[in-house]
């Protein structure tokens, strides 16, 4: 059944546009954008701007990962010096020694960067940019103009981000937490470079919040002709639940930061107490609690964490369906669960405070609600693995990444539960342990999100295969070096090895230096995997197989219109008649039914 | 003084609603909440610093009166042009939709005197926190207000253009409720500043 949906007009043609008087249905008839710049730089075409989130997500990929090899290198061999090193970064390095305050400043850039920089940019922004208008059934984005503006605002706060590693006094080192007092006192040796921190954070979260906007609005105001809310991919679902906690909770962070930054420039005392010492004077400030700061940086800090992961799992259904040639298992429940995590989510922020003195009874609760979110989680976790459950498996790359996936969540949300259960939680605050549980969970599940959006999109974004032997290879190097090392992390934080150490020698007890080179050497492998994925980008790009319309026999609408996807990417938008993963469902002639279809042009 | 011979065109600038997608400006509502989840951080922030034990209400100067009356006008005129555009009296309208521009821009006005007020009796940003929590909160509104006057100043443009028509002005009503609610964060700051 097609019958013609009513042509949508763009929401808001481009300004300077004058307004035009005729009917809307006329509106949308193509002129595809002219010039260069209106085409490639500041276009607001939400597939153009997907591809400059992406890319210049992968730009910060590099640099974070760098800083990660640099600050693995002096845990492996703290006692080495490497002169190389001191002409390479003189800023950071010192007769081929580490400075100490820069040790901090690599892991604090290297959190920051990866967690708003990378995943945020690709996944959310990239992914949600790309994706949304082509999985919902719509022309554009609600606003497009704002699209445009919320990627040329995110360019600004990398810049600063970068530039902070040139001050004096060089990048921010109070953690990407940011905790007062260090990173409120410049006697306490947050110079500069936590000021532009601080400033940078500010056009990021202004971005993130119109990019926010935008997706609500495109999946709530401009699904196609029959597209009901509970005929959504997951991945459209779980965009959603990050846009909405974005909007929710980024106020937070934006609160805690403009005080932080009166703390620092203003005189104010908002998270700074009485009687603090630094270097034998004693600070003027009274009355302001660092507690304060934590409860707003986690009210936001932990939904972040689900801003992030939630995506990543919600593309690795699409892709388990597809590639699994099987409905996705349980839908309505994952939707719920979802739901459920999402609104868990925003009031478990306490679990990461068990240690701070907040009061005990506080804390239990936290620890409740935390592990109450471990229901809905299994929920989807089970879910994830029953999509597999019958299914046909194509082993192509994407359903590669979209399994590591699975197996990911398994191992950090196990780790999870000792983390959210105070008493045990008591021991690993701060240890090694954490960092593991947290690589898996942000690192790991999000990155596999990504590589499975990449291997699964690139031939609708670009035209063209991405090469198969390159990304199985890429899949394993990845898989083995990370799950290797965040594995061998949650040993050494069992073993009582703290985060943020310059020195790990400086225990006496010093068993687990072996395990730190391991480590080591397990992400370095990880990360020479991610050279293969670059060469199989730009190799693809030029060389890739041709892709038609539809390479993956998938169900959902992407896949109705060309590859690439046009500008305004259908000519009359496709009109949708079942649920987004119909496979192997009985009289389907290819095997499966597609979602939607679209009207032939003309 | 504004044209007011133009005829209204129908606004073909509105966004399309799609087939099955609600009426309902999701986009602004997503707006007011992160905006209304802001003051609500604030007002969290401020629930806790008070009991930090120098909390020492500073008076507030008598001139947010005179700014408080302005944004309420403001609000009221913004309605009564919304009222004229409804009737086709295009003129009125564009009137007094600059009327209440005019008034948001006293209610700024206002804003800095107080905070020169405070400053001539010699309370700054550091001198203590309630005066800390009164410069911050009424310069992040402010903030909210210049953002406010930018959509009323786009509005009156496309109203003094023809772009809205008494049936179709979905963009107006999306500015004046931006107005309403900015206005309302103003009158609960300055509640939550004096009872505390
Ligand atoms: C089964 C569900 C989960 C539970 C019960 C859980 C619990 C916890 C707890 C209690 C902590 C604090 C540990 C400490 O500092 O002592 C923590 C840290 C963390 N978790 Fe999870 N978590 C879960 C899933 C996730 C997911 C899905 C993500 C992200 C995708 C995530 C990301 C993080 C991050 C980034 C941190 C560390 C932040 C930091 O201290 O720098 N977790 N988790
Ligand atoms: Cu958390």
């Amino acid at each position: 059944m097609t019958t013609s949906p009513a042509p949508q007009a763009p929401r808001f043609p481009a300004p300077g546009h004058a307004a035009p008087a005729h009917a809307p249905a006329e509106v949308h008839a193509h002129h595809g954008p002219q010039s260069f710049w209106t085409r490639y730089v500041f276009s607001t075409d939400h597939k153009t701007i997907a591809k400059q989130y992406l890319f210049t997500a992968a730009f910060m990929s590099i640099f974070a990962v760098g800083w990660s090899m640099l600050i693995r290198l002096q845990l492996a061999y703290p006692h080495n010096t490497w002169p190389i090193l001191s002409s390479l970064f003189p800023g950071l390095y010192q007769d081929g020694v580490l400075l100490p305050e820069r040790y901090l400043s690599l892991t604090t850039m290297h959190g920051t960067v990866m967690v708003f920089f990378v995943i945020s940019l690709a996944l959310v922004s990239g992914f949600g940019n790309f994706i949304i208008p082509l999985q919902v059934g719509a022309h554009d984005m609600a606003y497009p103009f704002l699209n445009a503006l919320s990627y040329w605002t995110i360019v600004p706060a990398c810049l600063l981000m970068m530039v902070s590693f040139f001050v004096p006094d060089g990048a921010a080192s109070a953690g990407w937490t940011a905790y007062p007092p260090l990173s409120a006192l410049a006697e306490a040796g947050s110079g500069l470079g936590q000021t532009i921190w601080l400033l940078a954070m500010a056009p990021f979260i202004a971005s993130f919040t119109m990019g926010g906007l935008n997706f609500v609005a495109t999946i709530l105001n401009m699904r196609t002709r029959g597209m009901s809310l509970m005929r959504m991919p997951l991945t459209i679902w779980t965009l959603f639940y990050a846009s909405v906690l974005g909007i929710l909770t980024f106020p937070a962070l934006t609160a805690a930061a403009i005080m932080l930054l009166l703390d620092r420039l203003g005189g104010t005392s908002f998270f700074l107490p009485a009687g603090l010492i630094v270097s034998g004077q004693v600070l003027p400030h009274q009355g302001g609690t660092p507690l304060l700061f934590q409860h707003l940086f986690w009210f936001l800090g932990h939904p972040e964490v689900y801003v992030l992961a939630l995506p990543a799992i919600g593309i690795a259904f699409d892709v388990l369906a597809a590639f699994g040639r099987r409905p996705s298992f349980g839908y309505r429940n994952t939707v719920w669960s979802i739901l459920a995590v999402s609104a868990l989510g925003m009031i478990a922020w306490g679990h990461h405070m068990f240690t701070s003195g907040m009061n005990p009874y506080l804390g239990e609760y936290f620890s409740i609600v935390t592990v109450l979110i471990t229901l809905p989680f299994s929920v989807i976790a089970i879910n994830l693995v029953a999509s597999l459950w019958r299914a046909e498996i194509r082993l192509h790359t994407p359903m590669l990444f979209a399994l590591g996936l699975i197996a990911a969540i398994g191992v950090g949300g196990l780790g999870g539960l000792w983390l959210g259960t105070a008493t045990s939680d008591m021991y690993l605050q701060d240890s090694y342990f954490v960092v593991g549980h947290f690589h898996f969970m942000i690192g790991v599940v999000t990155g596999f999100g990504i590589f499975a959006g990449t291997y699964y999109w690139f031939p609708k974004m670009f035209g063209r295969m991405m090469n198969e032997t390159l990304g199985r290879v890429h899949f394993w190097l990845t898989t083995l070096g990370t799950f290797a090392a965040f594995m061998g992390m949650h040993f050494l934080g069992m073993g009582g090895y703290l985060r943020r150490i310059y020195d790990p020698t400086t225990y006496r007890y010093a068993q687990h230096q072996p395990l730190n080179v391991f480590i080591s050497y397990a992400l370095l492998l990880a990360a020479l995997g991610q050279v293969l994925f670059a060469v199989n980008l730009f190799w693809s790009l030029f060389r890739g197989k041709r892709a038609g319309a539809n390479p993956w026999d998938a169900t959902t609408l992407e896949w109705t219109t060309e590859s690439p996807a046009g500008h305004n990417n259908w000519e009359t938008l496709p009109t949708v008649s079942r649920g987004p993963y119909e496979y192997r469902t009985d009289n389907a002639p290819a095997g499966f039914h597609p979602q939607g279809e679209v009207e032939a042009a003309g | 003084m504004i044209a007011s011979a133009r005829t209204l065109s129908p606004d073909a600038r509105q966004p399309v609603p799609s087939p099955v997608g609600g009426p309902y400006p999701m986009g602004l509502m997503a707006l007011l909440t992160t905006v209304g989840m802001l003051f609500a951080a604030f007002t969290a922030a401020l629930l806790v610093r008070r009991t930090g034990g120098d909390w020492t209400p500073v008076r507030l100067p008598r001139v947010v009166v005179f700014s408080t009356t302005c944004i309420v006008l403001s609000s009221i005129a913004v309605e009564v042009a919304r009222a004229w555009l409804r009737r086709g009296m295009l003129a009125d309208s564009v009137n007094w939709l600059a009327g209440s521009g005019l008034l948001g821009m006293l209610f700024l006005g206002g804003q800095v005197v107080a905070w020169r007020h405070l400053a001539l009796r010699g309370v700054f940003l550091p001198s203590s926190p309630h005066a800390a929590f009164f410069y911050m909160l009424s310069a992040t509104h402010a903030a909210h207000i210049v953002g406010g006057l930018g959509a009323i100043a786009w509005t009156l443009n496309r109203l003094r253009r023809g772009a809205y028509s008494p049936e179709r002005h979905a963009g107006f009503t999306h500015a004046a409720v931006f107005w309403h609610f900015v206005g309302a964060v103003w009158l609960y700051l300055l509640i939550l500043l004096i009872a505390f």
